[in-house]
């Protein structure tokens, strides 16, 4: 399968007064056409720290220090400010987590659909505004309420807008960033439903991030699980949530108990943080990995297309 | 008044413990900017100070000719009516700072019961004390200033009265809105359940949690009270047997220092007022810019990641 | 519409406490400043007269609550009393025919402070480490510390007396007539050059750095990021998106800035004896003209309460958050 998105030893630093924190080191994935993949992981652990990197988005002290980003064979880490800023949105496009603050408050959202036109396509204002009009309606929204202001909408109504605007320049890449995670289950899975419909009509692939593994197995074909800032188990959606092969993966499943089926006990996610001789999460791992402990192991092909960070059984690394 | 409060939802956040405050004073010696600052306000109250020393006797006694220009007798020339220019500078600092200091503390002091009392009481407490704040807010300062100072005795203390009265306002309205964000915070929950006092909680509790907005609302007080002082003394509203920074002022303006071109008689007092009220301000900035560090300039973080 | 209706009643409550502090010093105050002011008028006014200027200050013998009624009437009216340094002109006269040149003055420097600082601010924000973001702001917080009055002085002496570049005194020559035309318009701009510039100079680091920081703080905000995923110019970004929301606070500050430059106004215009109301406030103090010093004191509390309604209209209009609530 030809990749859309390829992401190869990534390493992201955050470079505070004196201090050095790695926001996602030696990251490597790729996404195919029509692909949704996903990647999970608890907050603070690098995934949207790559979404930034993918669009270039991100800014001092966040810095890439290593590794490529290829889209569709360009090197996205070489283009200059005018050809990124056509490459944005045209080619990847970004819903980000909360759509409250990714509106701006004092225009209607009428005006901030109407700037990817204008400015991506030099559209004339009326026609703009025209596919504006389109666009909600396709996102099931009464192309009257361009004129609205975002706090006149709901919470769902204003998710839809910023998935209208995701699609409006047809990208092949859709980047979510927890789109659904400040809404209630009933819109959540509204606005699921939403983007399965967009994503078969309009083939696009997604990089799909979230903390919540039952949402993410539902819309993903492959995942990734991220921890520490780099992936620890790469693999099919269905094959990872059926047989986790990492301790920290199946610790992130059981964060979110099954609404059927015996109660089990909710094991806490992380005790101490990452540091440079210490993984932090060796304190709760139910297996006894002192050899891995002080560091996330490379990645390793357990199984055709199944990848896991931890030394083989029983074997030194 | 939604606007207003809009306006204040900006203000630092405070470091939450106590124990980082005696951080906050070594930040402040680190900034290059505060250490300037500090440095310049101990050298002006140290020539206050000394004055009686370093120039003795009366300064506003007549003891030589008229607008002499600066030489080796008189270091800063002499006024239109042979007054040691220096001298006068020197004894001005004693009445300029110590009526801009005090008017700073008084008028903090005010502005914190106010605060206090609006964040902790809430309610009708502090809708009348915001209304009242706000008022005072808006009425004109200056215009203010000059019919309470032209209807009261003339004298030190009223100029310090006037002052305070017209000056609180602004730092209640600041350490109100820092005061209620503490007041949300779960340690006062916690306080009030267990039965503390009211006064015991707001000194105690709140207070030494806003010890750096606190600090710059002084610092403006201060500025203010120092400049608002000159204005007052320039317009002749001052007591004008008082040697300071603002009846010097008064006086050259009055002897026509500014046509007959002694520019020495009027330059140093207001260079002083400027050099009180700049390091004043760099402090006030570098407290600003250690509470909030969004604010600090790239160039730093990036000069430090080399070094 | 609610919050318009909210702030008209605060600022009608605002003058409702002006007028009765006016009405309250002359007669509370220790001292007895109006005795002193009638020794001076004596000379000059008749005896009713006098008797007016009483009744004005108190001293007949009504109660009190009458004279405070009929005080806050003769307000409303617009009779503010006779002033005595201009005896036997009202004091509403003598206020009508200098406030002009106070607008003038003040309403040049304010616009050009207020626009040149925000421009400053928001490109010294978006250019973090710039020589604008980096120099600027330490050199215009020590041009801020000066006084106005110090720094209008220094302005005088340099540019008026010593370099003879500027006019010295007064809004426009002597020998000229009023009118509009083009001698005598540019005699008026170049009379204002001075005394504005010097208005602008200390108010003008507050707005930059007001701005500068507010955009700081904008700039964190997710809508600029999802802006600039969307690809659109910096230049864009920066105006329509950034500063667009970072003006916000500094239309509320405009109402607050009024107050500052009005006072700075009035002490500029006693040092370039610039024909405003501050110079004839100072007329008034040095004349113990007490209803002239009120009757100053009550019309720029008004101004400056209209203005901050006419700011309010204006930031209803800017945030369309405000307009429903």
């Amino acid at each position: 399968m030809e990749a859309v998105l390829e992401v190869s030893g990534l390493r992201v630093e955050y470079r505070g007064d004196g201090r050095t924190v790695v926001g996602a080191d030696d990251v490597s994935f790729s996404i195919g056409a029509g692909e949704v993949f996903g990647l999970a992981g608890e907050s603070g652990c690098g995934k949207s720290t790559i979404a930034n990197a993918v669009m270039r988005l991100l800014k001092p002290p966040a810095e890439i220090t290593a590794g490529s980003i290829r889209f569709q064979g360009r090197d996205v880490l070489a283009l200059d400010a005018r050809e990124l800023r056509a490459f944005r949105w045209r080619e990847i496009a970004m819903v980000f987590q909360s759509a409250m603050n990714s509106l701006n408050p004092v225009l209607t959202i009428g005006e901030q659909i109407v700037d990817i036109f204008t400015t991506h396509e030099r559209m004339k204002k009326r026609a703009a505004r025209e596919r504006a009009g389109e666009l909600l309606e396709l996102v099931g929204i009464d192309p009257g309420r361009l004129k609205a202001y975002p706090h006149q909408l709901s919470g769902g109504m204003r998710q839809r807008v910023v998935i209208a605007m995701a699609v409006a320049l047809r990208p092949r890449l859709l980047i979510m960033d927890e789109p659904t995670t400040a809404l209630d289950v009933v819109v959540q899975q509204e606005i699921m439903a939403q983007i399965r419909d967009l994503q078969r009509e309009l083939g696009f692939s997604i990089l799909f991030i979230t903390h919540d593994m039952s949402l993410m197995v539902e819309l993903s074909d492959r995942m990734g699980v991220m921890y520490g800032g780099r992936i620890v188990e790469l693999a099919d959606a269905k094959d990872l949530f059926a047989n986790p092969l990492h301790p920290y993966t199946e610790a992130l499943m059981n964060a979110f108990p099954p609404l059927t089926g015996p109660r089990r006990e909710l094991t806490g996610l992380f005790d101490a943080p990452r540091t440079a001789d210490s993984c932090g999460f060796h304190v709760r791992c139910p297996e006894d990995r002192s050899n891995c402990s002080t560091n996330i192991p490379d990645l390793r092909e357990a199984a055709p297309g199944r990848w896991v960070a931890r030394s083989p059984e029983g074997g030194p690394r | 008044m939604t606007a207003i409060e809009i306006a204040t939802a900006t203000t630092p956040t405070t470091p939450a413990r106590t124990s980082r405050r005696r951080g906050l004073l070594r930040q402040l010696i680190d900034s290059k900017k505060a250490l300037t600052g500090l440095i310049l306000l101990a050298l002006f109250a140290l020539l206050a100070l000394l004055s009686p020393v370093l120039a003795p006797g009366d300064p506003s006694l007549i003891n030589s000719a008229g607008s002499q220009a600066p030489s080796a007798a008189h270091w800063l020339g002499t006024t239109a009516k042979g007054q040691d220019v220096l001298a006068l500078t020197l004894w001005g600092a004693r009445s300029s700072l110590f009526v801009g200091f005090t008017v700073g503390l008084v008028a903090t002091a005010v502005a914190i019961v106010v605060g206090l009392a609006s964040a902790y009481f809430g309610r009708i407490v502090d809708d009348a004390l915001t209304l009242v704040t706000n008022i005072f807010l808006l009425l004109p300062g200056l215009p203010l200033l000059i019919i309470l100072a032209a209807f009261l005795p003339p004298g030190t203390s009223t100029v310090i009265l006037v002052l305070v009265v017209t000056g609180w306002a602004g730092s209640a309205r600041v350490l109100r809105a820092q005061a209620k964000s503490i007041r949300g915070k779960d340690f006062v929950a916690a306080a009030v359940v267990t039965g503390e006092r009211p006064l015991r909680i707001m000194f105690r509790e709140i207070l030494p949690n806003m010890a750096s907005v606190v600090m710059t609302t002084l610092l403006g007080c201060v500025i203010f009270g120092i400049g608002a002082q000159a204005g007052l003394e320039f317009l002749g509203l001052g007591d004008s047997s008082v040697v300071s920074w603002g009846t010097n002022l008064y006086w050259a303006s009055n002897d026509g220092a500014l046509m007959t071109g002694t520019w020495w008689a009027f330059v140093p007092s207001g260079l002083c007022i400027a050099l009180v009220a700049f390091a004043l301000a760099l402090v006030n900035y570098a407290v600003d810019e250690i509470t909030n560090p969004r604010l600090r300039s790239r160039r730093r973080a990036r000069r430090e990641r080399r070094g | 519409m609610r919050l318009i209706l909210r702030n008209l009643g605060f600022y009608l409550l605002a003058f409702w406490a002006s007028i009765t502090l006016n009405f309250v010093l002359p007669r509370f105050m220790p001292g007895d400043p109006v005795s002193r002011m009638f020794a001076q008028a004596q000379g000059t006014m008749q005896p009713d007269q006098i008797a007016q200027l009483r009744k004005l200050f108190g001293l007949d013998n009504r109660p009190l609550w009458e004279q405070y009624v009929s005080y806050v009437k003769r307000v409303f009216t617009g009779d503010l009393g006779i002033s005595i340094t201009r005896f036997p002109t009202p004091v509403s006269d003598v206020i009508g025919q200098q406030i002009g040149w106070t607008l003038l003055l003040g309403g040049v420097a304010l616009v050009i402070a207020a626009v040149v600082g925000n421009l400053l601010g928001i490109v010294a924000a978006w250019r973090r480490g710039g020589v604008l973001d980096s120099a600027f702001p330490p050199l215009l917080i020590f041009v801020g510390s000066f006084p106005y009055f110090w720094l209008a002085m220094g302005a005088l002496y340099l540019f008026g007396v010593s370099l003879g570049w500027f006019p010295l005194r007064h809004a426009y020559d002597v020998g000229l007539t009023p009118g509009f035309n083009g001698e005598f318009l540019s005699n008026v701009a170049t009379h204002l050059v001075l005394p504005a510039l010097t208005i602008v100079l200390v108010s003008i680091g507050g707005w930059m750095l007001g701005m500068r920081n507010t955009m700081i703080a904008t700039a964190a905000e997710d809508y600029i990021t999802m802006a600039e995923a969307k690809g659109l110019s910096p230049s864009r970004i920066m105006f329509r998106y950034a500063a667009r929301n970072a003006l916000l606070p500094s239309v509320t500050n405009f109402g607050m800035a009024l107050g500052f430059v009005v006072g700075g106004a009035l002490l500029t215009e006693v040092v370039f004896a610039y024909p405003g109301i501050g110079y004839q406030l100072l007329m008034a103090v040095q004349g113990l003209d007490y209803p002239l010093m009120q009757g100053i004191f009550l019309t720029i509390t008004a101004a400056v309460l209209l203005a901050n309604f006419l700011v309010d209209l204006v930031y209803v209009r800017l945030d369309p958050r405000v307009r429903v609530r």
